[in-house]
């Protein structure tokens, strides 16, 4: 099996579904409060992951952080090399990828929380951000949970991105699924079936996870 | 203005009914504002206005010497601001913390010594020691009621906003509790506003009340003067057309209350009633009326007194008696007619002592 590209992968997971709680959380909850009508919008463009091939995708962000575009040069100015085939490159596309596995377990979990428990939160002095903290947060922990899960799993088997955005240079961008591609095409089946045997355990135990808390199976 | 706050409200809802409303509640003393209407007259929207979760088109909202609400000025506070308590129908405790928790939510600002100090304090005065480690799930509905009145009188508002504060109860616990709940707010000196459609909840409650129709004021004033003299028709339609009078219990034998309304002595229906103050509420159509002394009967009130003013109401005659306290009669304009009776006639009222409702305060 190839280690260096479960490390790769495992950062790459970990560092998305820490930016995507950082923006995620903040996001859903504008969501589940505003009462702006143009919502519908942003949840659509959160949504798009869900149905958009990978390779489209992965074109388009490749375009947009690519040397020609403002943010690639801006980005190049700035630290010195390019943005795409980099492991920051893989981790904007990555982010964007996972983004409604995060968000919309989010928004379902604080949609769930009663209003006018927050509203009571307000009337006892107690501003927005802690209101959020201390009775949005608290309440709906099962979702937040599934968003970090499901974000996690689906970035540890990301190919598709990985590839249009990353490439697969080794100890950077190559991750695991495409350590996977790669034994296949060089008939190596022993590695490939390790290796996806892993794969396929991670995200049999995410989701196993995932229908426990929602079935909260460990609560009373 | 010192001592007041007055609000001047006005709230259209997209595609619903628009709110216009003026009200002034006293902020000096203790006294209780009912708002008082059917459902869809508007009066949770004021109470929401007045706590700052909804914000009007129009209009201006002033505590004291302190401006919460200015449409003109674009000056709105937010609820965190406006230092109230507000409680709402369902009492919202959070479910996740202790009742020791609920209490101690919006107390961040104290220490942890004074917080447990208050926490202390305000179990004790609302009877719910031995209580402080429970969830709220394991509560009955009136002990859910005093910890989020006890939340939200722990961090010392300077009002109380109470929407339908009785509504999530069963009703035996419900008649328990409403002369226990102005009995506790009257404990604990802040004045409040008290959203109802309940008028024996209005009655038992309130100092003064403030009528709502569709989104308009039609009457304020002293609560029993409200639901007593109706000003206008709107306003009777509401209250409802019952003789409201203040009364005064003298004995309870038997299940059986003698209680002093004006000058007469009426019997009434009160196996729980102790001696004291309260209203006594008689719908018209439960009053007989005979010319004269009649043959003996089963009930228990028979007062004398003359008909100071016959209005027709369609089939209806409504009579407006004096019998040493004011009584309204409804009868059929047949009966009117046989009884042939005159403004002035003097006549005998009989009223079962069932068909007195005693509304017990303090």
């Amino acid at each position: 099996m190839d280690w260096t590209a479960l490390g790769v992968s495992l950062e790459l997971a970990c560092c998305t579904t820490l930016i995507l709680c950082v923006i995620g959380l903040p996001l859903a909850y504008w969501l589940a409060s505003t009462r702006w009508r143009g919502r519908f919008l942003i949840e659509a463009v959160v949504a798009l992951p869900l149905i958009l091939p990978p390779t489209v995708l992965g074109f388009y962000i490749l375009v947009a952080i690519g040397p020609y575009s403002p943010l690639g040069q801006g980005y190049e100015r700035l630290v010195g090399q390019p943005l795409p085939f980099s492991f920051p490159g893989l981790l904007v596309a990555s982010v964007l990828f996972s983004l409604p596995f995060a968000v919309r377990p989010f928004l379902a979990g604080f949609a769930g929380v009663d209003r006018r428990l927050v509203e009571a939160s307000w009337c006892l002095g107690v501003s927005r951000w802690m209101t959020f903290f201390r009775v949005i947060v608290p309440l709906s922990w099962t979702a937040i949970v599934t968003g970090v899960v499901l974000s996690f799993a689906h970035t540890m088997g990301e190919f598709g991105v990985v590839l249009m955005v990353g490439g697969n240079k080794p100890g950077v961008t190559r991750t695991i699924s495409i350590s996977i591609y790669d034994d296949v095409q060089s008939l190596n089946y022993e590695a490939a079936g390790q290796t996806a045997l892993l794969l396929l355990g991670c995200s049999f135990a995410a989701l196993a996870i995932v229908s426990a808390l929602q079935r909260r199976v460990w609560l009373l | 203005m010192t001592g007041e706050l007055t609000a001047d409200l006005d709230r259209q809802w997209p595609k619903g009914p628009r709110i216009q409303v003026q009200v002034k509640v006293p902020t000096d003393r203790f006294s209780i504002t009912v708002l008082f209407g059917p459902s869809g007259s508007g009066k949770t929207t004021v109470l929401r206005c007045l706590a700052g979760l909804d914000r009007p088109e129009r209009g201006s909202i002033r505590f004291e010497d302190e401006i919460w609400f200015d449409a003109a000025r674009n000056i709105c506070l937010s609820p965190q601001r406006r230092r109230i308590g507000y409680l709402s129908q369902d009492y919202a405790l959070f479910p996740h913390l202790t009742v020791a928790q609920n209490i101690a939510f919006g107390l961040g600002g104290l220490d942890a010594a004074q917080r447990q100090q208050r926490i202390e304090k305000m179990l004790q005065l609302l009877h719910l020691a031995g209580l402080e480690q429970r969830w709220p799930r394991q509560l009955s509905g009136g002990e859910q009621q005093r910890v989020a009145l006890a939340r939200a009188v722990a961090r010392q508002p300077r009002l109380l906003l109470l929407d339908e504060p009785l509504s999530a109860l069963d009703a035996p616990t419900r008649e328990r509790l409403r002369g226990d709940l102005r009995r506790l707010l009257a404990g604990l000196g802040i004045p409040a506003v008290l959203v109802t459609h309940d008028r024996v909840e209005a009655l038992a409650l309130g100092d003064s009340a403030v009528l709502l129709d569709r989104g308009r004021v039609c009457q304020s004033g002293p609560v029993h003067e409200l639901f007593a003299h109706p000003a206008n028709l709107a306003a009777a339609r509401i209250t409802g057309v019952d003789t409201v009078e203040p009364a005064k219990v003298l004995a309870v034998v038997d299940g059986l209350a003698t209680l002093a309304v004006g000058s007469a002595r009426l019997v009434a229906l009160a196996p729980d009633a102790t001696a004291g103050e309260g209203y006594i509420s008689i719908r018209a159509e439960d009053v007989i009326l005979e010319k004269g002394p009649g043959a003996p009967s089963s009930a228990r009130n028979c007062v004398t007194g003359h008909i100071r003013t016959l209005t027709r109401e369609g089939p209806l005659v409504r009579i407006g008696l004096d019998c040493g306290f004011d009584l309204t009669a409804l009868i059929t304009n047949q009966a009117c007619l046989a009884l042939e009776l005159r403004e002035g006639d003097q006549v005998t009222a009989l009223v079962k002592a069932a068909a007195i409702q005693l509304i017990p305060r303090d």
